[in-house]
């Protein structure tokens, strides 16, 4: 079904469409109609689940860890502040292998208050052990949802769906619904090997000492690597079922490129037609977007980088005192490499600072102009 | 691509008008993207709202700076900011006034049509005769005027977007669709 | 139904660390080295030990009496200390 909606919606109908049992969630501007969807859904019956009211994000991540401990599909979704104080609760969902899915919208930190678009809620959280795909479209934050129960559900942990305030939570386009029957088919009911069972009662995540706390992170370490590949996999079969395919990354006008934009969310979305116009102008320019930012493809991201001219990175983030995450790491990754590209590192968009299309053009032209990166950030646009 | 904006204030429907033009757009089978100046809304506060149209997947993500077209449901805002900022010559401003559109000379180089969109919101009882709901009106008479929409999928987007006196608000746009008058100078 | 939950190796540990099965399998009553000694001359049957006590050792008797099971009772004094009779005494382990 063909429908125009806004990115919070498309949240709200992901979890449908996956059949969430167990919603709980607390109201965040820009995430609020995410919520107020879910809720409406569950009062007039097209969604069967159970909406758990909390008082607050901790409460909220808490209740969800109860409902998928039982075993229920779960769903909850914030924002900045919101995921901030859910932090505590975020490492237990990962160390209890809890495989919820959550909608964030990217909302930048306060103070001062503000509730437009910046990556660094989310960034924040990228060592609590939660998989997390940053979207770049409306349909894909739909689709992000159904793809993200697959692969929680086959790996135990948690998977975190990640959009730009405003540029997507309240953008309006359109977007196919898929038919429920084929969600379903592509998503099966959940069994949990380890849910709460009173035939076999057992104590979870009690007190572990050091000869075996080592071994469960690296089993949690081992199966975030394997969603790397189930992230592929599923992708595929997503595309082959519904048209649309998707991956750890995806590329646009790479392959003779010798000048490569890595950039993530709608600022990689404006980016293919600057791309285009540079394109126009005889410039080898090309895309990688990342998708998934953990785990970080960058096995992947040394076979597409690796002898490329010159890459640049635009982050929406920062590490104060280091760099932009997507930067760091695009970096970190292509390290050993013989033929690692000199890398640019710009920072842009930071509190939802619009990045129109020529302020990418700028940032590819300078990188194309220079020689050589100087220092790690680059800022763009910063007023006198 | 078309690139339309939309200047009202808090209350009118400004936001709404631009997901009636979205949702219309993409009832005819065409790509739109559509959103408002991210802001904390007041009522009565200027408001800002953008739709793109094009027959392919639409990319670009930013802030519309240079529309193609404008439309203007409050009047009062002509003067108060700068309406025309960015618009593109040659391109539509359709204003929401009981004047004639020979009355805006400031908008020189640019094509302006008028609807009163204003009485008709009160005649069919949108909002209140002090703070009508003007949106349905004037999307009836954008679709006449630029032709870039067809009334029936503005009919329809009406109703799909509006929460109560739904066939009220279809009949108003249909109203401000058969009396909007097109301009003659009209290339 | 007491099936303690064992690994040999990382391979077959559960994913998140479940301990010993039912909790009835942890006695943690190894642990006492005082033993709570009820006084029935003073106890007034109000059951404010059962309440208290942290290892849910203490049960009911017909005659509404506090009974406590020494296979989990951790000799934590709590219910001694509650008990507005004085009615349990804390006894050494021989
Ligand atoms: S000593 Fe502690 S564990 Fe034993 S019965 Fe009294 S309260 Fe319970
Ligand atoms: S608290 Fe004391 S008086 Fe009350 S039931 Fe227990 S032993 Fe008896």
């Amino acid at each position: 079904m063909q429908k125009v909606m806004m990115g919070n919606h498309a949240l709200s109908w992901g979890a449908k469409l996956s059949r969430a049992e167990v919603i709980a969630a607390y109201p965040i501007t820009p995430q609020t109609e995410v919520v107020e969807l879910l809720s409406n859904m569950c009062a007039d019956g097209s969604l069967k689940a159970e909406f758990i009211k909390v008082e607050s994000e901790h409460s909220a991540m808490a209740a969800s860890m109860g409902a998928a401990a039982a075993g229920a599909r779960t769903f909850t979704a914030t924002s900045s502040q919101g995921l901030a104080l859910m932090h505590e609760v975020l490492h237990w969902a990962t160390g209890a292998r809890l495989p919820i899915v959550m909608g964030n919208i990217n909302r930048a930190m306060a103070p001062p208050w503000t509730i437009w678009t910046e990556q660094t809620d989310s960034i924040a959280q990228r060592d609590t052990g939660w998989i997390q795909i940053y979207t770049s479209s409306i349909q894909e934050i739909m689709d992000s949802v159904i793809q993200a129960y697959k692969v929680a559900e086959q790996v135990y942990l948690p998977v975190m769906v990640v959009l730009d305030s405003f540029v997507l939570s309240h953008t309006n386009e359109n977007c196919d619904i898929p038919d429920q029957d084929k969600v379903d088919a592509y998503l099966p009911r959940f069994e949990n090997a380890y849910r709460l069972n009173t035939d076999k009662p057992a104590a979870f995540g009690g007190l572990t000492g050091p000869d075996w706390y080592y071994e469960l992170r690296y089993k949690i370490e081992k199966d975030t690597e394997r969603s790397l590949d189930l992230f592929e996999e599923t992708g595929k079969e997503f595309g082959e079922m519904f048209g649309r395919e998707y991956g750890l990354v995806e590329t646009y006008k790479l392959d003779d490129a010798d000048t490569v934009l890595v950039a993530s969310a709608s600022i990689a979305s404006t980016a293919r037609p600057a791309i285009d116009q540079l394109r126009e102008e005889g410039h080898k320019v090309g895309l990688v977007r990342i998708r998934v930012f953990r785990p970080f493809p960058s096995e992947l991201l040394r076979k597409l980088l690796a002898g490329r001219k010159k890459v640049l990175v635009i982050d929406r983030n920062i590490s104060f005192g280091m760099s932009g995450a997507f930067y760091a790491e695009t970096k970190a990754a292509l390290y050993n490499e013989k033929k690692a590209p000199p890398m640019w590192g710009y920072i842009a968009g930071l509190g939802g600072r619009d990045v129109p299309l020529n302020v990418i053009r700028d940032m590819i032209e300078q990188t194309i102009a220079e020689e050589h990166p100087e220092g790690d950030i680059v800022w763009i646009g910063v007023k006198r | 691509m078309l690139e339309i904006r939309f200047h009202g204030r808090g209350g009118q429907g400004t936001v709404v008008a631009s997901k009636v033009l979205a949702f219309a757009v993409a009832r005819e089978g065409r790509f739109v993207q559509t959103f408002p100046e991210y802001g904390v809304e007041r009522r009565g506060a200027p408001v800002v709202a953008f739709t793109r149209i094009d027959d392919q997947k639409i990319y670009i993500r930013s802030k519309i700076y240079e529309p193609d077209h404008l439309l203007v449901l409050d009047p009062t805002l002509i003067g108060a900011i700068d309406v025309t900022e960015g618009l593109k010559p040659g391109g539509w401003i359709i204003i929401n006034s009981d004047k004639p559109a020979k009355d805006f000379p400031q908008f020189a180089g640019f094509k302006v049509a008028t609807v009163d969109a204003t009485s008709i919101a009160v005649k069919h009882r949108l909002g209140s005769a002090a703070a009508p709901i003007v949106n349905s009106a004037i999307m009836g008479a954008f679709a006449k005027i630029t032709g870039f929409v067809g009334i029936e999928a503005v009919r329809e987007a009406v109703h799909e977007l509006s929460p109560v006196k739904k066939d009220e608000n279809v009949e108003a746009a249909q109203e401000a669709y058969d009396t909007a008058e097109v301009p003659k100078e009209q290339s | 139904m007491s099936e303690e939950i064992k690994w040999e190796s990382q391979s077959d540990m559960p994913l998140m660390a479940m301990s010993l099965g039912r909790m009835t399998v942890n006695k943690t009553g190894s642990w006492r080295n005082l033993r709570p000694v009820l006084d029935k001359e003073k106890c007034i049957k109000c059951g404010i030990c059962w309440k208290f006590c942290p290892d849910v050792s203490i049960s009911i008797d017909e005659e509404d009496y506090p009974v406590v099971n020494l296979d989990f009772c951790k000799g934590c004094g709590i219910c001694a200390t509650e008990c507005p009779k004085d009615a349990i005494e804390m006894v050494k382990e021989e």
